[in-house]
Formats: structure tokens, C-alpha cells, sequence
């Protein structure tokens, strides 16, 4: 089968995208969406750090270090950005005025429950940064994520065993080898890749799919 | 006549007692107020309680006030970075303290000791680590989490522009968490690149009302080579 691969995965997303939508792209993979919203689309980027109509990366020795993303690169503003503290920035998530955000996961489960910030282990160094509040505060929550772990195992699961980042937030989860809806009456899956048949990703999955 | 600004950093923070809570600005290390750090490093104060979004990066800066082990705990929403060296050794030594808040709470109960709510219920970390132990209440059909402010007895910021009755604007993303943390200290402390005459600044331009800001330092803008993890 032609699994997809990290850029492709970002098309897949940012296809879904529309006009008009104030989205938030997580940090990592989620990230590359940006490179792949048409430029005839006006879609307009949330950094939580405080920017609204963030623009590309800046040209190397232009990087302005008081203008950063939330992964802390330098990034640039568009004409028409605004600036704003973080209590405004997060009322943004947690007010519902956001349309999108777009996570990367350890594990989503079937009633959409969202799992990463933490894998638990205990020498681990905990941090959230704003997870929490983009996973119950945008009006949509897409996640993008390889379906299978290194070592075989589905990361969409009935149950997470990681920590949860948020309870039934999750509405889409973009892999590389299929989408899926998560609906009140189950998990949708729809876009499988070429030469992977229904069976065998229920098979991958191991969680209970319904196709279209 | 009232002057906010001061002439030096160790006059900026005078008075800082053992045993403060210090909001200190900056999301990485845009907006971190270098100067006023390095000032409290020197002025000395130690049992402090931080209160940041991050916990340092490399040797400098928050970094190096968590290496002077004056701080005995940090309240913060992202620790773990890259280069958070200093931290993560202190942590795992358990020499300090850690309250992981996620970041719009932290935000939320900063803006709310600045306006005087006693407490709030928000959805953010409801079901989750983070809020267990934690009151929870169901409203209008969502579950929801009751948080308590977080007041500062110093805040340390980093603006752009200042004047001399505390009036403040901010340079792009670095304004981070300045505006809010400035509300709810009892004493907020803002290093600028530069004060102004009054008037200079337009007042349909002001983030924050000088009310807010106790005393106003001009240091010198570091090179933009602050580079973050």
C-alpha cells in the first residue's frame, strides 16, 4: 500500500480547510499544513503567543527574534496581522472562536478523547503548553498522526493509556493511511490509501471502523 | 510630579523580599526581561516562587536565576524545552518545585488576580491530571474546572516603550503575557528600549495604562541573537 507520507499528510488537511477559517496548527507535523493552503484561499493562522495572520518564515538574517511562533522559530506577519496578549490569545481557544486546530497525538480513542502531552512515565518531565486549551476551546479539532506506532500498534484505540489532553474533543484524525470521522455513532473511515482494503486497516486499527 | 522611571535596574527592584512570588514575562525568550533577571540575581532575594510560561533556557536569563537556587518552585505551562538544562537537572534532583498549569489557565488566572475575580470555572483540563482534586461544576450542559488567581507580589516585564507615569506599548510577540502579569502584581516592574516624553506615546496605542506599573527602567536592546529552543 502507498502510505502517505508527512507532506502529503498535510495536503490531506489542508484540503479540508476552508475560506474565511481562523486556525491553529500545533506544533511538529501539524506545522507543514501551512505550506499547503492554496494561496488563493484567505485562511488566517493563530499562533497562542500572540499573532493573528502569521506569515511564512522569514528570509534567513531577517528573523526578528520579539516576532516567534509557539514553537519559538522566527515567523513574519502578514499585512493585516494583529498582536495581542495571552489572556486575548486564549480567550480566542477557550471563548470558541476558533475554527481549527490541527494536533499531532499519542493516541486518540473512539469517543474522541485526545491523549498528547504526557506519556507518563515517570522520569519524565511533564509540559502542556496550551494542548489543554485548544483541545476543548477550537470548534474543531483534526489531529494528524502515523495510524501505527514504530512497533505496530494502532494509535487510534478504544481507551488511551496516556494521560489526556482533552475528554471527546477530537472530530477528525488525519493518518497516513486513512481519515477518520469520529461521530457520536461511531468512527467513519474514509480516504484510504491506495491498495489498503477496508478489512485490512480494521485489522491495523483493531477498534471497531464503519466505512462510508 | 510622578516619576515611574527609575535609573538603574538595582533601583527597579529595591525592596524585593525573601519569599516573593515573581511573574516574570517572556514566552521563551521573547519578551524575557534579560535585565531585570540578571538585576534580581544580583539584588539576591531567594525562596522565590516563578511564575513564567517556561523554565529557562540555556545559561542565561530564567536560567540562571534557577541556578542561583533561589527558587524553590516554578508555576509554569512548558518546561521541558530543547536547552531547559538548568531546570530539568533542579527537577529531577527534586530541589525544586514544579505547578504545570496549562498555558490559558495560566493566562486566565493571572488576568483574573489583576481584575479581582476570586475564582473561575473553565472547561480547559477538565477529565484530565491537571485538574484532579480540583472542584468541578456542570454548567449549561459542559463540565467545567474551578481555578484560583495567581497573584504576584513583583511582576518583571519587558516592553518597548515607557513613560514616565508607567504607560506601556510592546514590540510584536514579545508582549506575550507583559499586559496581564503587570495587573496582577503589587508591584510590576517594566524594563523598556526606550522611555518616552509624555505624550509621545498615542493614547489609543497604550496596552498598559500606567495604573498598573510601578517602575519603568531603560536598558539597552539586546542584540537579536536571543535564539530559543
Amino acid at each position: 500500500m502507498n502510505k502517505l507520507n508527512r507532506d502529503q499528510m498535510a495536503q490531506r488537511v489542508a484540503r479540508d480547510i476552508p475560506e474565511g477559517a481562523y486556525v491553529n496548527l500545533g506544533i511538529g507535523l501539524p506545522t507543514l499544513v501551512a505550506n499547503h493552503l492554496p494561496a488563493d484561499r484567505e485562511v488566517l493562522l493563530h499562533t497562542e503567543n500572540g499573532l493573528l495572520g502569521m506569515g511564512p518564515a522569514p528570509a534567513k538574517g531577517q528573523e526578528d527574534w520579539d516576532l516567534i511562533n509557539a514553537g519559538k522559530q522566527p515567523v513574519t506577519a502578514l499585512p493585516g496581522a494583529a498582536y495581542f496578549h495571552h489572556a486575548d490569545s486564549f480567550a480566542m481557544m477557550r471563548g470558541g472562536h476558533l475554527d481549527i486546530c490541527v494536533l499531532g497525538a499519542f493516541q486518540v480513542s473512539v469517543k474522541g478523547d485526545l491523549a498528547n502531552w504526557h506519556t507518563g512515565a515517570p522520569d519524565a518531565i511533564p509540559a502542556v503548553g496550551g494542548a489543554m486549551d485548544l483541545a476543548i476551546g477550537a470548534k474543531q479539532v483534526f489531529v494528524m498522526m502515523d495510524l501505527l506506532t514504530k512497533t505496530g500498534s494502532s494509535k487510534l484505540v478504544e481507551t488511551c493509556s496516556y494521560p489526556l489532553t482533552g475528554v471527546g474533543c477530537v472530530s477528525r484524525v488525519y493518518t497516513d493511511l486513512a481519515v477518520f470521522d469520529i461521530k457520536q455513532d461511531g468512527v467513519y473511515a474514509t480516504d484510504l490509501v491506495d491498495g489498503l482494503s477496508f478489512d485490512e486497516l480494521q485489522r491495523l486499527c483493531g477498534v471497531a471502523l464503519r466505512g462510508n | 510630579m510622578i516619576n515611574k522611571i527609575v535609573a538603574s535596574v538595582a533601583e527597579a527592584l529595591a525592596g524585593i523580599q525573601d519569599g516573593s512570588t515573581i511573574l516574570i514575562g517572556g514566552f521563551g525568550t521573547a519578551g524575557l526581561p534579560n535585565a531585570l533577571i540578571d538585576g534580581l540575581i544580583e539584588q539576591g532575594a531567594k525562596d522565590l516562587v516563578v511564575v513564567n510560561n517556561n523554565a529557562g533556557n540555556g545559561y542565561t536569563g530564567l536560567a540562571a536565576l534557577l541556578q542561583t537556587g533561589r527558587v524553590r518552585k516554578m508555576i509554569c505551562s512548558f518546561p521541558r524545552q530543547t536547552d531547559s538544562y538548568v531546570f530539568d537537572e533542579l527537577y529531577r534532583a527534586k530541589k525544586i518545585e514544579l505547578e504545570l498549569v496549562p498555558q490559558g489557565n495560566l493566562a486566565e488566572r493571572i488576568r483574573a488576580a489583576g481584575a479581582g475575580v476570586g475564582a473561575f470555572y473553565t472547561p480547559t483540563g477538565y477529565g484530565t491530571l491537571l485538574a484532579e482534586g480540583k472542584e468541578t461544576r456542570h454548567i449549561n450542559g459542559r463540565d467545567y474546572v474551578l481555578e484560583y488567581p495567581i497573584h504576584g507580589d513583583v511582576a518583571l516585564i519587558s516592553a518597548y516603550k515607557g513613560d514616565r507615569w508607567g504607560n506601556l506599548i510592546y514590540r510584536k510577540t514579545a508582549r506575550n503575557f507583559g499586559p496581564i502579569m503587570a495587573t496582577a502584581a503589587k508591584m510590576a516592574v517594566a524594563q523598556v528600549h526606550e522611555t518616552v516624553e509624555l505624550g509621545e506615546l498615542d493614547p489609543e496605542a497604550v496596552v498598559t495604562p500606567g495604573i498598573f506599573v510601578k517602575r519603568v527602567v531603560a536598558v539597552e536592546a539586546r542584540a537579536n541573537a536571543q535564539h530559543a529552543a
